[in-house]
């Protein structure tokens, strides 16, 4: 256990080392980081002081290893725009991603195992079969587009004259596909303040409010993903011989699905899943976008618009580390649940 | 009256392109302690026969015709939950792989006391007692720290007597094995098939042993059944099967086995194949392939006619008996003799 730790540890040193030279080659193809700092008033000359003093004209390998240098002792720079530390405006945005990525998680856990064990339970059900159908549209639309579908049903309010409005049944049909908006579509809304930069919607109402659309949006493409892949593998988990052995043996089908059934049917869905939770945190940069959310995405996004190198880089460098975290503990989890398996170091 | 009562069995599937019968007129009869063999080869609805009895035939099969008595009660009619309170309990199973039948994720014990669990009212600890119990009597080294093991720590032999100790669990009356060795090492399977058969009789169980290996069956069986293209062709006691049996098929069977061919020659074999289920051809089934067949084999099913002991479904065992063998049988529509089956005539009955 403590040998796998280790060794992961390693894995995050190499894959930080990667990220972060890869992301300080782009940067000379970022532009010029100057042209936002300082406005029109500063004339060339100066900028070419300037550029001398924070070391932009020096060689890429010298930044590099200046970069390295500060950064192997915490210090991965001070943003051109914020002037502060890097690290600091990340932690500060961080959590109000963390909290939309668990948002969603919590949405996709909790309705993904049901609806895909239903769907392969009852394949033949029309509850099934509308899941699917379903399922296909919420894979293929974009978050972007999801997002702005949803603002414009449950934020700004559609109204549909499409009947009659002056028959009974014109005005009903209308007022069904109309709907009301008014919900929240922009920021966190009321935060709660809990430790250090970590500000919390999930304590008030008017925060899980504000959470509500962004994390629906964020969900739908991998809710489908997951309902769609713990079906498929559900279904042929049901197949197996040992599934008919324990109908030989008499249990009852309940204990089947859930305990016999749905532990195999997990253990490919852990591997996936726990990949796509990291992959989340990258889609939330379009989520956050549209919702205006303050978070990591969104910070990204103006960093690289504001040629924000330190930023970019430290932004990056975050996100490798989320990875190497949450596969980390997926593969921590898969070891618990599947028996086949040792984990480096774990007594046989 | 017997234990286990199958009655004009008629099971089907019904696929897309139509329904296909898997049994047809399936009847048999097992008492209490009897040990009743299945032969036949692939396809002939052995699996779908075992299965059926425990009701357990997936969608899209279903059960269009027929009973299954047991112990006076009706199976195929019985709610799901009185099914399921006999399977496991009175009448339980083995599959063909045990590398397959335990649940990868799950201890030994946990598969264990489930089954035990799900029918009696009984704690944890009394559930481990019995298993260990019936752990000790397949034989099984070490059997408390198998309980806590997960079936890939142990080999497929082992398995396997683990699967005999699950269905001997609630002292079943009727074991269902099918094909319990194919998928073992020759050295295993006779232990296996041993271990099996002493069980079987010192607690005075039925059982429906499924197999295609005739060595088996002669050793463990007393009553033999043969199934070819979901029908039973022949059934009687065991003994006077395997040495004096009556249908062309049986017969066939019988003559492939190794031991029956003339060192250093070609083994004997049944030419041709066993048709789909789609594909079943009228009158007899095993006409295409039958050296006997006359122009009734090919117009009508045929019923059951006793022999001695044996009931046997074919039109020519009264010829066969009184020696008219070798007399051409199929004739066209001039009355002349058309065999196209000599050549191999010769090499069946060598």
């Amino acid at each position: 256990m403590i040998a796998f730790l280790i060794k992961r540890l390693m894995h995050a040193v190499l894959v930080m080392f990667v990220i972060s030279i890869i992301s300080f080659a782009i940067q000379d193809n970022l532009g010029d980081p100057l042209r936002e700092m300082t406005g029109q008033a500063v004339s060339e000359a100066q900028r070419e002081v300037m550029r001398d003093e924070m070391g932009l004209n020096d060689p890429f390998i010298t930044q590099y290893l200046r970069f390295a240098g500060n950064a192997l002792q915490g210090d991965l720079g001070n943003s051109y725009f914020y002037k502060q530390p890097a690290t600091e405006v990340i932690l500060k945005h961080l959590p109000a991603t963390l909290e939309l990525v668990m948002a969603s998680s919590l949405i996709i856990i909790l309705l993904s195992a049901p609806i895909g064990v239903f769907a392969a339970i009852r394949p033949r059900n029309w509850l099934s079969r509308l899941f699917m159908g379903t399922s296909i549209i919420g894979i293929s639309v974009p978050v972007f587009l999801t997002a702005i579908v949803l603002i414009q049903l449950f934020a700004i309010g559609v109204t549909v004259d499409w009947f009659p409005s002056d028959t009974t049944w014109g005005s009903v049909l209308n007022g069904m596909l109309s709907t009301d908006g008014g919900m929240p579509s922009y920021g966190r809304g009321e935060l709660v303040h809990v430790a250090g930069t970590w500000s919390s919607g999930f304590f008030t109402a008017d925060g899980l409010w504000h959470l509500v659309l962004p994390a629906i949006s964020l969900a739908s493409i991998m809710l489908p993903l997951f309902i769609r892949l713990i079906r498929a593998e559900m279904m042929e988990v049901l197949q197996s011989d040992y599934i008919k052995f324990a109908r030989a043996k008499g249990i009852g089908l309940k204990r089947i699905y859930f305990l016999h059934a749905l532990k195999n049917t997990m253990l490919p869905v852990i591997t996936v899943g726990g990949v796509q939770i990291g992959t989340m945190v990258a889609y939330t940069i379009l989520t956050e976008t549209v919702f205006q959310w303050p978070g990591m995405g969104l910070m990204f996004l103006e960093a690289i618009t504001r040629s924000d190198i330190p930023l970019i880089v430290a932004y990056l460098m975050m996100v490798g580390v989320i990875f190497v975290i949450t596969n980390t503990l997926v593969d921590l989890i898969y070891g618990l649940v599947n028996p086949t398996v040792k984990l480096a170091g774990k007594p046989a | 009256m017997a234990l286990l009562e199958v009655n004009n069995l008629d099971v089907r599937f019904a696929m897309r392109g139509g329904e296909v019968r898997a049994l047809r007129d399936v009847s048999f009869t097992l008492e209490r302690g009897e040990r009743l063999g299945i032969v036949g080869e692939s396809g002939a609805g052995k699996s779908v026969a075992a299965f059926t009895i425990l009701n357990l035939i997936a969608k899209p099969g279903y059960i269009a015709g027929g009973e299954i008595k047991f112990d006076g009660e009706v199976l195929n009619t019985l709610k799901p939950k009185a099914m399921q309170s006999i399977r496991g309990n009175r009448i339980s199973m083995i599959f063909q792989d045990p590398m397959m039948t335990l649940n990868p994720v799950l201890t030994i014990g946990e598969q264990m006391i489930e089954c035990l669990k799900a029918h009696r009212r009984i704690s944890r600890k009394d559930a481990r007692a019995i298993a260990l119990h019936k752990l000790n009597q397949v034989f099984i080294p070490s059997p408390e720290k198998r309980l806590d093991q997960y079936p890939h720590e142990l080999s497929g032999g082992m398995r396997q007597r683990i699967i005999i100790a699950i269905a001997l669990l609630l002292d079943p009356d009727i074991i269902v094995a099918d094909e319990p060795t194919t998928a073992l090492d020759v050295t295993i399977q006779a232990e296996i098939m041993e271990l099996l058969l002493l069980l079987c009789e010192k607690h005075n169980v039925g059982l429906i042993l499924i197999t295609h290996d005739l060595g088996v069956v002669s050793q463990v069986t007393q009553r033999t059944l043969v199934m070819y293209a979901g029908r039973v062709i022949e059934q009687g006691p065991t003994r006077e099967i395997i040495n004096d049996a009556q249908h062309p098929y049986t017969q066939g069977l019988i003559n492939a086995l190794p031991q029956m061919a003339t060192p250093g020659s070609r083994l004997n074999q049944i030419r041709g194949s066993m048709p789909t289920l789609t594909k079943i051809p009228a009158g007899c089934a095993f006409n295409p392939r039958c050296d006997f067949a006359a122009n009734i084999c090919l117009e009508k099913v045929p019923a059951f006619a006793h022999s001695g002991n044996c009931k046997v479904a074919c039109h020519m065992v009264d010829a066969m008996v009184a020696g008219e063998r070798w007399t051409p049988i199929i004739t066209d529509a001039n009355g002349n003799g058309a065999t196209p089956t000599d050549s191999h005539r010769t090499e069946v009955n060598a």
